[in-house]
Formats: C-alpha cells, sequence, structure tokens
C-alpha cells in the first residue's frame, strides 16, 4: 500500500486569553472567594462564611449532577427530582434515629458508620425509587417536554403526600450525631465539624463521578450520549438501558444529598425536596445542562454567593442567586460549560 | 451470484407527514461496493438512516445476512454487523480521538493490529490521538467518523457521502480507506455525490428519485451511458 500523504501540521502558541478561556470558570469561583473577602470587614467571619458556602454548595452539586446528567442525556426535565431529596432525608433520619445508640455515643467511628448506614439505606431506597419512578412517570412521556414537567410534578406530589402519610405531616428535628456537632476553631474561625464532613463527601462524590465519566466506557458513552445519542446507538449501544442507570443513580445521589441537606438544617419536612429545587435549578443552569463540572462549579458558586451575601444583606440571598444565573447566561447563554450537542 | 447481504423489498418510511420513501428495492451483493446515487432530497440519506433504525419503516422489509432486521432496535442492528457513518459524520466533539475510538470498539478493548492499520491508512488521527475531536478540520473529522466504524470488522458498512465538502487531497485517502475495507471483504454501501469517486469505487449502482429507485445495474454500465445518467440524474459524469 502506498502511504498517505505526509501530515506535519504546524502548531502556534495560543494567546494568553485563549488559554485560559477553559479555565474561567473555576477562576469566576476563586474571584468570588476574593470578593467575598474584600467585601466582609473580619476574615474569621470569612472563613467560616467560606466553608459553609462549599459545604452548601458541595450538597447542592450531589443534589443537582443526576439532574442534569438526566436533562443532557435524555432531554427529559424532571420536576420530581425534589421527591428523592426529601424522601433520602426521611429514610436516612428515620435509620439515624433507630441508631440512637450509635449516634449519641461520643465516639468518632460509631457516630461515622451510623451515618454511613444512613447514607446508604437512603441511596438504596431512593435509588429504588428512582427506578420505579423512570418506569412509571417519566417512561411514557419521552419527547414531550411540557408532559414532562406536569407529569414530574404530579409524582413529586403524590411522593410527598406519601411521606406525611407514612411519616405524619409535622417537621422532625434531629440532633447530629455527637462528635459532629459543635465547631473546631482555626485561625481564629470557627468551622463546624459537620460541614467539613460535608465538604469531605461532595469531593469525594465529584472525583468519582469524574473517574467514572473520564476513565470508564460507561462514563464514555454517557458523555457521548447526552452529545449525540444517535449516534451512540448507532454504534451499538443500548443508550435507554445507560439511561435508566442514569437516573436510578442520580435519584441515590439525590437521596445522598437528602440525608446530608436534612443534617445540615437539623430539621426534615416532606417539602424540603421542592425546596431545595430552586437552587438546584439554578445550579444547572448555571453550569451549562448535562455539564457535571460545571454543575459542580455553580453549585459552589451558589453556595458561596448564597453564604456571603446573607452575612452582608440577608433580603438579598436569594435574589443574588438569581442575578448571578442572569449574569452567567448574559456571558454564556449555555451556561458555563456548555454541552456541544449535535443536531 | 452468493445470497445478498443486505435486502429492502417495498420499504415505506415516513417522516412526520412527508412519505419520503415510497417503495425502495434496494439488493446489496456481498463483498461489494454499492452505489446509492441520485439529486439532493430524493431519499438517499433516509434510506441508510431506515436501514440502521433511526427511522422506521412503515411498510416493507430490511433484510440483513438473512435477518429481518426491519423492527429491531437500533444497538442490535448495529451489533448484527452494521457499521454506520452518518452524513454529519457523528464525532463526539467533548470526547478525545482515542475516546471516541474506544467507544467504537463495541466488543471490548481496540483491537491494537487494527489501529495500527488504521493509522496508516488515517495518519491524522495518530497525530491527534489525545485532542479533543471538536477541534479536528472537516477532513479529519471525517476520517474519524470512517474509522471509528472500521475499528471493528463489520460485515455490512453504510457510509454517507463522506466526501462532502473535502479537499482532493484527503479524497484520495478516503477513497483508498473504502478500497481497503472492500479488500478485506466487507460489503460497502455507499452514498456519494462525487461522480469521480462513485466511478472509481462502484461496483454496482442504484440510482433513486423521489422515494424510489429508478435505475439498478452495474457502475459501468452507467458510467458509459452518458444519456442515461442525463435521463436518471439530470446531469452526466463529464460535466459533474
Amino acid at each position: 500500500m502506498s502511504a498517505a500523504p505526509k501530515h506535519a501540521p504546524t502548531m502556534a502558541q495560543m494567546s494568553l486569553a485563549e488559554r485560559l478561556a477553559p479555565y474561567a470558570p473555576i477562576l469566576l469561583v476563586i474571584g468570588l472567594v476574593i470578593a467575598g473577602f474584600v467585601a466582609i470587614p473580619a476574615t474569621s467571619s470569612w472563613l467560616t462564611l467560606t466553608v459553609s458556602g462549599l459545604a452548601m454548595g458541595m450538597m447542592i452539586f450531589i443534589m443537582a449532577s443526576g439532574l442534569t446528567l438526566v436533562f443532557g442525556l435524555m432531554d427529559v426535565i424532571n420536576f420530581g427530582h425534589g421527591a428523592f431529596v426529601s424522601v433520602g432525608a426521611f429514610v436516612g433520619v428515620s435509620l439515624l434515629l433507630l441508631l440512637e445508640h450509635m449516634t449519641g455515643a461520643p465516639n468518632l467511628l460509631w457516630n461515622l458508620t451510623a451515618l454511613m448506614v444512613a447514607i446508604v439505606g437512603a441511596m438504596a431506597a431512593t435509588g429504588l425509587m428512582g427506578y420505579a419512578f423512570e418506569r412509571v412517570i417519566v417512561k411514557p412521556v419521552y419527547g414531550h417536554h411540557l408532559k414532562q414537567i406536569l407529569v414530574t410534578m404530579g409524582g413529586l406530589i403524590v411522593v410527598e403526600q406519601l411521606i406525611i402519610v407514612l411519616w405524619g405531616p409535622e417537621e422532625i428535628y434531629i440532633t447530629r450525631p455527637e462528635s459532629l456537632k459543635g465547631a473546631i476553631t482555626f485561625a481564629g474561625a470557627a468551622l463546624e465539624k459537620y460541614r467539613l464532613v460535608a465538604v469531605a463527601i461532595g469531593l469525594v462524590v465529584f472525583l468519582a463521578m469524574r473517574y467514572t465519566l473520564r476513565r470508564t466506557k460507561i462514563g464514555l458513552i454517557v458523555r457521548a450520549g447526552v452529545e449525540n445519542g444517535e449516534m451512540v446507538q448507532a454504534l451499538g449501544y443500548n443508550l435507554r438501558m445507560v439511561f435508566i442507570g442514569v437516573f436510578v443513580a442520580g435519584s441515590a445521589l439525590a437521596g445522598l444529598g437528602g440525608v446530608l441537606w436534612g443534617l445540615y438544617q437539623e430539621v426534615i419536612t416532606a417539602h424540603m425536596g421542592n425546596q431545595t429545587m430552586i437552587l438546584v435549578f439554578i445550579v444547572v443552569i448555571i453550569g451549562g445542562l448535562g455539564s457535571v463540572e460545571g454543575c459542580f462549579i455553580g453549585a459552589l458558586m451558589v453556595g458561596l454567593m448564597q453564604n456571603y451575601v446573607a452575612f452582608l444583606e440577608p433580603k438579598a440571598a436569594l435574589i443574588s442567586n438569581i442575578a448571578l444565573m442572569v449574569a452567567i447566561l448574559m456571558w454564556r447563554p449555555m451556561g458555563m460549560i456548555p454541552v456541544v450537542k449535535a443536531k | 451470484m452468493s445470497d445478498p447481504i443486505l435486502k429492502l423489498e417495498g420499504v415505506f418510511t415516513n417522516i412526520a407527514q412527508y412519505h419520503i420513501l415510497q417503495g425502495v428495492e434496494l439488493t446489496v451483493p456481498r463483498g461489494e461496493v454499492t452505489m446509492l446515487l441520485g439529486r439532493n432530497g430524493v431519499g438517499k440519506t433516509t434510506t441508510l438512516r431506515t436501514i440502521i433504525g433511526h427511522w422506521r419503516a412503515h411498510q416493507g422489509s430490511v433484510m440483513f445476512d438473512g435477518q429481518d432486521i426491519t423492527k429491531l432496535p437500533t444497538p442490535a442492528i448495529a451489533r448484527a454487523g452494521i457499521g454506520f457513518v452518518p452524513e454529519d459524520m457523528g464525532i463526539f466533539a467533548d470526547l478525545t480521538v482515542e475516546e471516541n475510538m474506544i467507544l467504537a470498539a463495541v466488543s471490548g478493548a481496540i483491537d491494537e493490529t487494527r489501529l495500527q492499520w488504521l493509522f496508516t491508512v488515517f495518519p491524522a488521527l495518530e497525530t491527534f490521538w489525545k485532542k479533543d475531536a471538536g477541534t479536528l478540520s472537516g477532513g479529519q473529522k471525517q476520517m474519524l467518523s470512517i474509522a471509528r466504524a472500521m475499528i471493528e470488522e463489520r460485515a455490512l458498512y453504510l457510509i454517507d457521502e463522506p466526501t462532502k465538502g473535502l479537499a482532493p487531497a484527503i479524497i484520495t485517502t478516503m477513497a483508498r480507506a473504502i478500497k481497503e475495507l472492500k479488500q478485506q471483504g466487507a460489503s460497502i454501501l455507499l452514498v456519494e455525490q462525487n461522480f469521480a469517486v462513485a466511478k472509481a469505487l462502484g461496483d454496482s449502482a442504484n440510482v433513486m428519485d423521489d422515494g424510489r429507485m429508478t435505475w439498478s445495474g452495474q457502475m459501468a454500465e452507467l458510467t458509459q451511458d452518458a444519456e442515461l445518467q442525463e435521463r436518471l440524474m439530470g446531469l452526466s459524469m463529464e460535466t459533474h
């Protein structure tokens, strides 16, 4: 065989702006932290708020990551996602209440074991529920956005009412496991232990998701499917099965988010999932629909923004996040890390 | 002649309210390059998309290697042994060239020998192996798209306008790749507007108009008859 034409491309150095562009979203987070540092008078308060913002951001990320993938992969808008957050919280908290002898003892290992049991239980319950939700509620409305919104909202209401039937209408107050109570002092700032744990769990989830999406074949299928599902099918992969898997995983993550959020607020209600959905949707939109990295960075920004502004001007907290979303959409209309959609 | 690898009988495909295919009859013999020709908008792409299952035939049958695939889901059709190179190339722009190829190797890890062979056919793939596929040029994307279909052996390849908008040097590379594929024993159904390429590659030809086949025969017969070309496609190869 004769050789193909010799391939010798020339490569030119990109300009600084071009090289920085991919890092712009992460630079924005750093910029926000610096802005907080400038605006907040006491360094110790700033540090406390930053950790608090990061913890909140991580929890929102855990809840939002499934939603963004579900939308990216199958164009499904799931307004019922909040139901998994609520159910996760109720199942997790119920388990914690059952394990009171473990959570009440001032023993870190026992406390963390109890927390793990609660998390695994909540994720198993919401994962199973996600499977049923996909089969019964979402499957019949593929391809119809309006129907999806109506039907998934209906599903949310049904689940909320079921929670009230099973657990009663009262909100449930909970105390955190003994060794996660209180704060540690670092550089003069009080850092709540529980928030540090939430940050750690959030980081682990993010890194695990990133690894799965970047280094495994199933992750490649998901990423490729978000971009061009038709082609993934033409290569021979059953995208519908992959989607169900993602839906179940996303629901289980929402359940995990619910447990963490419930312990963060120290009170749970049937409507808590629905209430967090406002922030979750802001994060999904800011990040770019279908982008897990965008979702992560968006969640950190929203968490930090919420905490800084709530400290400086409490009434402006939610407005500030909506303003942030508007500003980011003006800058990048498809979100910070837009997912390329073939079509 | 042995039994054909692919046979379409009386295929009707509607897209929304449009009746695009209206009784397509098509036979793709084993081990040959079969051309699917015709003007724009006559249903060539729809024919390929119906075979792979992106569109559903409302009537008629698609037989592949003795198996009725008319109603099979797309992934099952692909796994039965059909490689598809769509007109828009279907590149995953967010994935690297390497990841695109890993994904294309459906049955497991990439076969190293086959990959090295593909690198000799498409050297650009090796150069840009770790780059995002979205940053490739049009020609390189087309090479990737074809290489992706070729990374595992398939009995039949459906290739939609592989030379569209490409520079002559790259067209030569494409044509050589398709020839090599044929030499390995694969059957190919090729949609092509570039007549020089069609003439060089095609064993048999099928001409479509208005959603049905208007002529089927040997490519050589068509290339020699300017009047026939004029009548079937409104142009002759000489002017093209």
